[in-house]
Parts: C-alpha cells; structure tokens; sequence
C-alpha cells in the first residue's frame, strides 16, 4: 500500500488545521469548529432562547473548563454534553473554554414576577448569608456584584431563574457535582425550594452591572474549601 | 418395573457424566502449570508493552470516567446485566500487585483469572486468546509499571440465569477454544501482522459482528457488523473489496478520526481517541491490508418502513426543505460535504446503511470525531434533538438517505423515538 503519513500536513492543511497544537487558532476557524456548542448556548455562548440552556459568554476560562471535566467524568450529566466532549483532548477543550471566555457576557430579562417578601428573602441570602443555615453570602465567593471572579468561580448575574434553580435542585440530589470538596453541593443541600426560588429570584431581577466582567480576584478567603479553586 | 427405573437412572446417571465431563474437559486442558517469565522492566519492554495496551484499548474498559487510568470500575453493559472491568495497576490488594506473567497470560489465553475463576467474555479472551506469550509478557510488564491504585473489585451484576457459574462454564464449553493464529504462509508479512491485530489484540470481531442469543459470535458472520450490545450503535461491517483509494482513505479515518469519505463516530471515536491514533502507520497498513481480504460485502436484504409512494414524496420535499435550512451550509447543497471537514452524505456508508440508527444518532446527538495527532480540533456535528421534532428529523433523514443517488429507504417519527 502506498504510503499515506506524509500526506498528512497536505491533509491537515486542507482542513485548516495547524499541526502544532500549541498554535492557538483565530476566532474565526474556533468558530467554525464549535457549530455544536452554538446550536444550544448560541452565537458565541450568549443563549439563544431555550430556559435551560445558560450562557455561557464571559464566563472564567478556569470554570468553563473545570464543567468540561465534570461531564467527562460524569460528575454534571448531560447525555448531549457528555457524548460531544468524550473524545476531545485537554488542550482543545480549555481552548474551547478560552474562547467563550473572552466574550461578552449577556443578560436576559426575568420573565415571571415574583413577591416582594420572596425577593428580601432572597436579598437576605444574596448578601448576608443564613448562619443558621450555614449558609454563606452569595457574594462571599461569586463577587460583590456576582459576576464572578476569575479563573475558576462563575458569575450568576445574567442567568435564568429557571436555570440557576434548575442547578441548584440538580446539586441537591447529586446530579450535578463539582470536584471534592464539593463547596457548592455542600450549599445547595442547606437550602431548601423556597429559599432556592428566592435567591434566584432575586439574581434574576437585579439590574445588569456596568461592568459584567468576573472580578480579578477575591478580598478575602473562601468561607468554605472548594474544590474547583486549585 | 424395578428394572425400568434401574435402566432409567442408569442412563440419566451415564448423561450427567457425559455432561460434566463435557464441561470439566476444558479445565483438564487448561491445568497444566504455565511458566511464569521474570518481568523485564527494561524501559523498552515497558513502551512496547504500553504500545501493545493500546492496540488492545485495555484502557477504554479498564477505566471509570472519573477513574484513574487501568484501576478499572468502569460498567460493561451487556444484555444479561452488566459486569465490572478490574483494576490492572499493580496495587496488592485489588489489582494486579501479586499476579505473575504467568497468572496474566493464563486471563489473555484462557479467560481465567489468578484464582482460576472463569472470566467473563466481556473481557474480549476470545480474541486476546491470539495474543503471543511474548507480548501478553509486555503489556504485563507494562501495566506493572503503572503507579497502584486502590480499586476493588465490583461484583458483577447480571440477571438469572445468567449469573450462574455453570451458565459461565456451559458458555464457555460452547463458544471458548483457546487459540493461537498460525501464521499462513501463503500471505504476505504485512497480512499476517494485520491478522494477528484484527483478530487478537484490536478485537474488532468484538463490535463488527452479529451476536446470537447467548452473545456468542457466529464465525460465518463475523464482521457482518451489527448493532452493539447495550450501547445503542450500529458497529458497521467490515469488508474486501475496496478499491485502492477507499483502502487508503480507511488507513487516514482510523489514524487520525477523519477521512475524504466519512468521520467516525460514537464507538469508534471513542476506539480512534484511545488507541488506533498511537498505532505505527505499518500496523495500521496492516491492519487496512487484511480487511480488504475479509470477503466483500453482500447487500443484507433492506428490512426497513415502506412508504406508500406519494407519502414518501412528500417526506422528500419536507425532508429537502429542512436539509437546505439546516444542513447545507455544511454538507453541501448536493450532499458533497468538505473533504475531512464536513462528511459528505452522498455515497456515505453511514448515511446508507440499512439500519438508520447511527445516523439518527448523529442528527439527534451531534457529535465530535476525536482529537488526534493528525485532527487536533476536529470540526463537529450540532445536535437537533431541542430544535427538530420527530417528523421533522425522520423527513430530512429520509431525504439525505434517499437524494444524490443514495437509495436506502425512507425513516419514521418511530424510529426517531426510539430510545435503548
């Protein structure tokens, strides 16, 4: 049989593939690669309609890539997800991560109003926090205005409340999971359905911050150990 | 009276006999002692074990999702329940710490584990049974380089019968011989090698074929393809016949996950990503080289829906205006796709086969092919399972499968509903 390796750089080149993996590619030929993801989390990760599938624009690289590791490892489950990811390499996927990133993050409106007494209770929770819960602020990890701190805590403002409680529900029975110790599992479990409706709620219908980027980093310690934060 | 019985349970007596020797006879072949070679940890033994480990893609199966590599744990689903895969670091307690290569060769050649507890055949021994002494050596020298990892072993959990140890024993009697290719001398070196990949390590045999009843394989069928226990794929079957090119495009599709014709998807991606990407462009020729001498395909007759003509007309035209609104920017107005980018759905084998399911699984899924070394980031498939009804989905499967010259019969919302 003829000899076909050396076709490959002719091959690779026809399909706009740098050989070296360390080149990183242009948004362009990145874009073209992730139709997949764009089919849910929409032109360049800003959601397109659908509730239950977040944005994930501007988001930090380091959490995108950590949930890429989880449906690998079965940890969030996702029939979609897990099956898109399973044999894609570790330099692609924190690329792919990377690039959504680096965009702009967006906001969509509220769609169902809620009570004025379920939205203090969600306030309460947001910035104090119940210590009989033992339950932290939201803000004691996701940043003063939740939009997140880089590189491995995601901001909150911006997402659905159908999406964030969806999340929360799915913590609480062990359907999503993050790295041991898993911080946000350990949260979730100390709330319940109506604190959880509350405090999405209340995310839901703040105001759009000025500057959505995820903070550079944290003013203090994490009050619980995560293990997403390496 | 008394003498009917006597000649009754003598005879009963006589086929029990009969039968327990059946069963015990390949336990008497297999007692004898096996040498135990001292382990060569040379760093040359070891890379050629690792090389051989993943021409067998032991870490496919030996692997948890959220496992560390070969501690195993990891759920074989097959239709009697599902089995375990082991640990084969070489921890102490729960892998492969105390085995000899002997012990080891004894699981790849006989189906038998260190205690002599039959193996379950989910654990492909009846291609490893292939495998030489001298490269089962290797892969065990290999894996006894691995760091230990602690991960017991999980009892298999399969239904009745099945979970009998004679149900095991009387399986094995049927359908189990301990093998060994003989290298035919009237083929080239290269076939031999190719032989001694697809049948043994590679285990291709394992998904390409048709399965009876008892999940034996039919040797007159092997590599007639068919669908694949418990995962909801359709392994397609392997075949001669291809002319140079198609031969060569294969090589490139399981080197590097893509070719001219066709990206690999589910399984085989999967097969691509951990282990025939690594292996040496000889063996993958090789390997190219004795399927094109497996006989060539005939045409299994095409059991599938039959439309009433002018159903199927309108399914086309339905089926034409989702596939320009969704498809064709990628895939091409006629089908002709991008060579190596976006597979062409014209004269594409997937998109052809008699069994619509791995196609419908492509459309409803999406899907990547792997990263290799030659496709670093792979463009991929967007799933329309959210934005695609039934109808919808089983009109533009219809047209692709049935425009451009493909002719292989219309799909329904059933089938679409399907689920495994």
């Amino acid at each position: 049989m003829p000899h076909w390796k050396p076709l490959l750089p002719a091959l690779a080149l026809l399909a706009l593939c740098p050989l070296a993996e360390g080149d990183p590619l242009d948004d362009e030929a990145l874009v073209e690669r992730l139709a997949p993801c764009a089919a849910c989390h929409g032109e360049s990760g800003r959601s397109a309609s659908e509730v239950y599938f977040p944005s994930i624009a501007g988001k930090p690289a380091g959490y995108l890539y950590a949930q890429l590791e989880n449906y690998r490892a079965g940890r969030r489950r996702h029939t979609i997800m897990e099956g898109l990811l399973a044999n894609l390499s570790e330099s692609y996927l924190k690329e792919i991560a990377a690039y959504y990133a680096r965009q702009e993050p967006k906001w969509t409106p509220p769609s169902h109003p809620r009570s004025d007494e379920e939205l203090a209770r969600g306030r309460e929770l947001i910035e104090d926090g119940d210590a009989d819960l033992g339950v932290p602020s939201c803000r004691a990890c996701h940043g003063e205005t939740l939009t997140g701190v880089a590189p491995y805590i995601p901001g909150l403002v911006g997402l659905r409340p159908e999406y964030l409680s969806a999340q929360l529900a799915a913590w609480r029975t062990g359907a999503r999971r993050a790295a041991e110790p898993d911080c946000m599992g350990e949260i979730a479990r100390r709330l319940d359905r109506d604190d959880i409706h509350a405090l999405t709620a209340w995310i839901a219908s703040r105001p759009y911050p000025e500057d959505p980027r995820p903070a550079a980093s944290l003013p203090h310690d994490l009050p619980l150990e995560c293990g997403v934060v390496r | 009276m008394r003498r009917g019985l006597l000649i009754g349970g003598g005879a009963l007596a006589a086929v029990l006999a009969a039968a327990a020797l059946w069963l015990a006879w390949p336990d008497l072949l297999e007692s004898g002692e096996i040498e135990p070679a001292p382990v060569d940890t040379s760093p040359e033994q070891i890379a050629r074990g690792e090389y051989l480990a993943r021409a067998g893609n032991c870490i496919g199966c030996h692997t948890r999702r959220d496992g560390e590599p070969y501690a195993g744990g990891r759920a074989i689903r097959t239709p009697f329940g599902n089995v375990f895969s082991t640990n084969l670091t070489p921890d102490e307690e729960t892998g492969l710490g105390t085995w000899t290569s002997a012990d080891f060769w004894r699981a790849m050649h006989h189906g038998r584990s260190k205690d002599g507890r039959r193996l379950y055949p989910a654990f492909p021994y009846t291609s490893y049974t292939h495998v030489t002494r001298e490269d089962s050596d290797a892969i065990f020298a290999f894996l006894k380089s691995l760091p230990p990892v602690r991960s017991p072993r999980i009892e298999p959990d399969l239904r009745f019968p099945y979970n009998l140890p004679l149900a095991l024993a009387v399986w094995r009697a049927l359908f189990f011989e301990p093998g060994g290719l003989e290298p035919d001398p009237s083929r080239s070196e290269q076939w031999n090698r190719g032989a001694y990949l697809v049948e043994g390590l590679a285990h291709c045999k394992a998904c390409h074929s048709p399965r009876g009843r008892l999940g034996a394989i039919d040797s007159e069928q092997a590599y007639g393809g068919g669908e694949i226990p418990g995962l909801g794929w359709e392994a397609p079957p392997l075949h001669g016949g291809m002319s140079d090119g198609e031969a060569k495009d294969l090589a490139v599709l399981l080197s590097t996950g893509v070719s001219r014709r066709t990206a690999v998807t589910g399984p085989m991606a999967e097969v691509v990503f951990h282990s025939l990407q690594y292996l040496s462009e000889r063996d993958i020729d090789a390997i190219v080289d004795y399927v094109q001498s497996l006989p060539a395909r005939s045409r299994a007759p095409v059991r599938g829906p039959v439309l009433a003509p002018g159903r199927m007309q309108n399914r086309m035209l339905a089926g034409a205006r989702l596939y320009a609104e969704h498809c064709a920017d990628c895939h091409g107005t006629n089908g002709e796709g991008e060579p190596y980018v976006y597979p062409p759905l014209a004269g594409n084998a997937l998109v052809t086969s008699p069994s619509p399911t791995n196609a419908i699984r492509n459309v409803l899924l999406g899907g990547y092919p792997p990263s290799t070394a030659g496709n670093p980031r792979p463009h991929g498939m967007p799933p329309f399972a959210h934005s695609l009804t039934a109808a919808e989905a089983a009109a533009v499967l219809t047209y692709v499968r049935n425009a451009w010259g493909n002719a292989a019969g219309p799909v329904t919302p059933e089938q679409i509903n399907r689920r495994d």
